[in-house]
């Protein structure tokens, strides 16, 4: 019931749908330095981006630095205003919505950040951090907010007894399961994870991502999850979106965009990505792209990977492809790419490992 | 002999806390032509290791050797270790902006750092191999990007401008610390294409240090696994991956999401890596270990030969045969724990089980 908007028949917010993005749009102005700052520039951050989330369901998010993942995320979140587009949670149009109007959205959508150590205040004792939720909605005062945070740390894998302790005197997982417990306090039906593991190690990483996975099967939590390690995101996802520059490349159900990814960014991606397997990694063909990601404020016309693309014709740089299904493929799995790879292309490799 | 035999290395930092053992007693070699990775999680000494290496810790106290083409690292004096690092022994650090001077442009640091070296290149002559390594790490336009500051580069071109300064000349040893680690996957991938074709073209040794599995399995020869300052185990590449002795080791492998794993549940290794300042007793790994034994409270285990061929080590209690994911070697470890596990480890043990995601073999 998770991935791109048109693989879901549009029921406006029926039973399955939890959160729906229709063409979302965010552009940052740039503007020019010196005394008047006039606008010179936009940053294409998202670019018409439009996706479903289903209740219980995780749809994962790839994609490399900057591509807007995170823009896309703060935008579902009513964190920023978005420039156009909408969001609909539960049938509910939420988008750009006044912070009054927003409140009772705020309760249900919360966000889990990257860093652990940034995104909690060093001077706060973590019992107060945890309970924030409750002071700022007003649903638990003195004692009982006291018991509902330590009920939550338990819950979470943290010493209740802790409860009066810094940040500081915690380790990047544990502080990782402080701002899981905050993010549930408030019960809320879709949790945006934003790179929740990248920072940690691959040990703690697994402790964090089952606590996540238990969370979901107890209280039936939505997840958009944002990594940009493939296997993690393979791991908890049910759908999965690739993006580049601001747009959707590919997208579905996340066994056929793993094992048949039509675009050749995906493929790339994928081919780049080291699997922890001498003997996978020995065998796989490897797709070496050229140059990097260009910037997002001149992004490249028509398909916006067709300067690194090794399948690139005319036409990629003329025509921007539809998002759609492609021949031969699943009608859920969504390919933005005027020539999809074919079942057993040989895109291109590199020769330099011996077998081990 | 290798080009760089390193011997019971220590190093430790008297800090207000107490003394931080970041090194304690490594011991390895790297040979011609062949990579090494070291493998860990963070803090476990990997950076200060190689930095001391370089003579690059200061306020350090260091023990050990450390042979490099006969010469002995440990010790050497400021100009002495200048020559051989850049020269002999190239650095790549994980964050290319901490060694390029954003000030000046990457061509000029490049040729700078040629003619540092040798006083008979004239500026022209600098430049212009500059041009070419540039060109070599895969820049584009390379005579119009060596007058490029720093901070016009992206992050992976700031990288391959590392790389480029590390080889224009020519050192036996490259040292990469994390290079890849703040990359995207499709740079990343570039990087250690570039770094390896090369290494090939050269004959250079390379270490490779990452917290990456998925790096290890795409290029090292050897590994060596770290844990709270130690070698846990070293072993070929293969058999650190097939065939793993050391609990710790086992752990990290297992805790790595794989789509060909049919489980749906991660398996973590339990705790978190500990204080080295206070370091548990015994075999640090203990208070994390499933297959915790009373000697591991207090004997700490030297590393020493599992294998066949004498190749694979791992500093562990658990008997040689222990080896592997294979049911004979869980057979061999259970068996060992049921002996060697009386009431001082079966607290430990007890602990562990009740910590999340903690399990133990019984
Ligand atoms: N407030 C802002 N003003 C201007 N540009 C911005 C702003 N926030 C983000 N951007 C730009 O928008 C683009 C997308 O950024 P975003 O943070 O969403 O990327 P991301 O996919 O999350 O990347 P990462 O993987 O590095 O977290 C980038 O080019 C970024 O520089
Ligand atoms: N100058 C220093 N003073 C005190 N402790 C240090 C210093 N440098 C490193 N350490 C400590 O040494 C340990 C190993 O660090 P490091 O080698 O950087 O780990 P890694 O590279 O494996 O992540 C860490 O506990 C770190 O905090
Ligand atoms: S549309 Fe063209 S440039 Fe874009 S991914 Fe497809 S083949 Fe490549
Ligand atoms: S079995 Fe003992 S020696 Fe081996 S890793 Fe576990 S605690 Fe350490
Ligand atoms: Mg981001
Ligand atoms: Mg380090």
């Amino acid at each position: 019931m998770s991935g791109p908007l048109s693989a879901v028949p549009a029921d406006g917010g029926g039973s399955g749908e939890l959160l729906r993005v229709e063409n979302l749009v965010k552009y940052f102005p740039v503007r020019s330095t010196g005394m008047v700052r006039r606008t010179i520039g936009q940053v294409q951050a998202v670019d018409g981006v439009s996706l479903t989330i289903g209740r219980g369901q995780t749809l994962g998010l790839v994609g490399e630095t900057g591509c807007g993942k995170s823009t896309l995320a703060r935008c579902i979140a009513g964190l920023i205003p978005v420039t156009s587009g909408t969001v609909t949670f539960e049938g509910h149009d939420i988008t750009n919505l006044p912070r009054r109007a927003m409140r009772p959205f705020r309760r249900e959508i919360q966000m889990i950040f990257q860093d652990p150590y940034g995104s909690l205040n060093p001077r706060r004792r973590v019992g107060a951090i945890i309970g924030d939720p409750f002071a700022i909605h007003k649903t638990a005062t003195g004692n009982e907010r006291k018991r509902a945070v330590q009920e939550l740390m338990e819950r979470v894998g943290l010493n209740p007894e802790h409860y009066n302790r810094f940040p500081a005197e915690f380790s990047g997982g544990q502080r990782q399961r402080i701002g899981v417990a905050r993010a549930l306090a408030l019960r809320p039906k879709l949790i945006i994870c934003d790179e929740p593991v990248s920072a940690l190690d691959v040990s703690i990483q697994a402790q964090v991502l089952n606590l996540l996975a238990d969370l979901q099967d107890d209280f039936g939590l939505s997840y958009l999850f944002i990594a940009h390690d493939l296997e993690v995101v393979r791991h908890v996802s049910d759908s999965v979106i690739v993006m580049y520059l601001g747009r959707i490349a590919e997208a579905g159900p996340k066994d056929p965009v793993y094992d048949t990814p039509r675009h050749p960014y995906t493929a790339a991606l994928l081919s780049a990505s080291p699997a922890a397997d001498p003997e996978s990694a020995a065998s796989r063909q490897r797709i070496i792209l050229t140059g990097d990601v260009p910037s997002p404020i001149n992004p490249p016309s028509g398909c916006r990977f067709h300067p690194r693309c090794p399948k690139a014709q005319e036409l990629c740089s003329q025509s921007v492809p539809e998002l759609e299904p492609k021949s031969g493929g699943e009608p859920t799995h969504l390919t933005a790419c005027h020539y999809p790879v074919q079942a057993g292309e040989i895109l291109a490799s590199t020769g330099r490992r011996e077998p081990v | 002999m290798s080009l760089l035999d390193v011997t019971d290395l220590r190093v430790s930092f008297p800090t207000a806390d107490g003394v931080v053992q970041a090194v304690r007693g490594v011991s390895f070699s790297v040979d011609t032509g062949r990579t090494l990775g070291i493998v860990g999680e963070s803090g476990s000494g990997k950076t200060v290791l190689t930095q001391t290496l370089l003579g690059l810790t200061p306020g350090s106290q260091v023990s050990g050797t450390a042979m490099f083409n006969g010469v002995n690292l440990i010790g050497l004096g400021p100009d002495q270790m200048r020559r051989i690092r850049g020269e002999q022994i190239a650095v790549v650090f994980q964050d290319p902006l901490t060694s390029l001077h954003p000030l000046y442009r990457v061509g000029w640091q490049i040729a700078e750092m040629i003619r540092a070296h040798d006083k008979s290149v004239s500026r022209k002559q600098a430049r212009e191999r500059a041009i070419d390594l540039l060109g070599r790490v895969g820049i584009p336009q390379p005579s119009r990007r060596v007058d490029d500051y720093p901070h016009q580069f992206s992050g992976g071109m700031r990288q391959r401008a590392m790389i480029a300064m590390a080889l224009s000349l020519s050192p036996k040893l490259i040292i990469a610390d994390e290079p890849t680690t703040a990359l995207d996957a499709t740079v990343q991938a570039q990087i250690l294409d570039l770094l390896l074709r090369l290494q090939q073209e050269s004959d250079t040794a390379l270490i490779m240090i990452t917290h990456d599995l998925g790096v290890i399995a795409d290029i090292a020869d050897e590994v060596m696994v770290m844990y709270a300052g130690r070698a846990a185990e070293k072993a070929s590449k293969h058999d650190i991956f097939y065939a793993p002795h050391h609990p710790y080791t086992k752990g990290l492998l297992e805790s790595i999401p794989r789509s060909s794993a049919a489980a749906d549940r991660l398996k973590p290794i339990t705790g978190q890596p500990p204080s080295l300042i206070h370091l548990p007793s015994g075999c640090a790994f203990h208070p994390r270990c499933a297959y915790v034994m009373d000697r591991c409270l207090t004997e700490e285990p030297q590393l020493r030969s599992v294998g066949d061929a004498g190749a694979h080590k791992s500093a562990c209690w658990l008997p040689a045969a222990a080896i592997g994911t294979a049911e004979a070697a869980e057979a061999a470890r259970r068996r060992a724990v049921g002996e060697g596990r009386h009431a001082a480890a079966a607290r430990v043990a007890e602990e562990i089980a009740a910590s999340p995601e903690g399990s133990v073999i019984a």
